[in-house]
């Protein structure tokens, strides 16, 4: 059974939403909310869409040098 | 000098599995070292010497499954305990009290509550913003604040492992979390702003 929670209380909790850290009775509330009010779901796009630009940027093109340098490493382990 | 063969196996020849991790991992090894070093040279030395102690204590790894998060891990501790090496006393990141700073959004910024003929300036924004304009914005943050956005949005950590990883409390990563993703987003706003990339109606108003 989901209760009723408002806007408000969406916002509050959406980056712990996103980031799965909320007890399951309350990520089942914020999801159901968000089934509903286009406002939320939007907004709830956007950080998510913003994140996964953020979490690209941990991904770069390794130089070879630093790929040659792991390797040589390697062989002596 | 043969290349590393992709080994599945949860059991194989231990060198060979961690070879080839390494070269499946390499690139955001690279790539979160450089956010956190900023510097490319010090993300390689990061990465060599990190890799170098993950493979020292590879035979304490009880689940291979989980070797990705693992070497994160020892990823971030590497970079940490250079930092201290650096600094005498390490910086000590307090967070102060600034709710109005920890509530900025950069959805409230740009978007629109009424649907406004000229679309949907949200996404007109994400579309705008560059790899580039967020590394800009992440390599501004202070070391304390950047490291949880980097383990929890980059890795995927959930806040009790990044609280572990660093050693500290779990109300302190969610404080630097909330934090660093305020100062990111308004480094975003700021930028977008003197870009012209943000089209706002209140004419850019800060804060
Ligand atoms: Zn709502």
């Amino acid at each position: 059974m989901t209760r009723d929670i408002r806007c408000e209380d969406v916002i509050e909790k959406l980056l712990e939403f996103l980031d799965r850290e909320l007890d399951p009775q309350t990520e089942a509330e914020l999801a159901h909310h968000m089934e509903h009010c286009r406002a939320c779901f939007t907004r709830a796009e956007f950080e998510r869409q913003l994140r996964s630009k953020v979490a690209d940027v941990g991904q770069s093109e390794a130089p070879d040098r630093l790929r040659l340098r792991m390797r040589a490493l390697m062989e002596r382990f | 000098m043969p290349e590393p063969r992709r080994v599945s196996s949860a059991t194989g020849c231990p060198k060979r599995y961690f070879a080839a991790e390494v070269e499946r991992l390499l690139d955001r090894l690279y790539g979160t070292a450089l956010r956190m070093t900023r510097d490319s040279n010090d993300a390689e030395d990061l990465v060599a010497e990190a890799l170098t102690k993950a493979w020292a204590k590879f035979d304490t790894l009880q689940d291979r499954r989980s070797f990705e998060k693992w070497v994160f891990r020892i990823l971030v501790n590497t970079y940490i305990s250079g930092l201290r090496r650096r600094q005498a006393r390490p910086e000590e990141q307090g967070v102060e009290d600034d709710d109005a700073l920890d509530r900025f959004s950069l959805f409230e910024q740009v978007h629109q509550p009424f649907l406004l003929w000229w679309g949907n300036p949200e996404q007109q924004l994400l579309d705008k913003l560059l790899r580039e304009d967020i590394e800009r914005a992440l390599d501004a943050l202070p070391d304390g604040f950047r490291m949880v956005v980097i383990m929890v949005e980059v890795w995927g950590l959930s806040y009790a492992e990044a609280a572990e990883t660093l050693n500290v409390p779990l109300g302190t990563v969610r404080s630097r979390l909330n934090r660093g993703r305020a100062l990111l987003q308004r480094a975003l706003w700021r930028q977008a702003s003197q870009l012209g990339i943000a089209a706002s109606p209140s004419g850019g108003g800060d804060k």
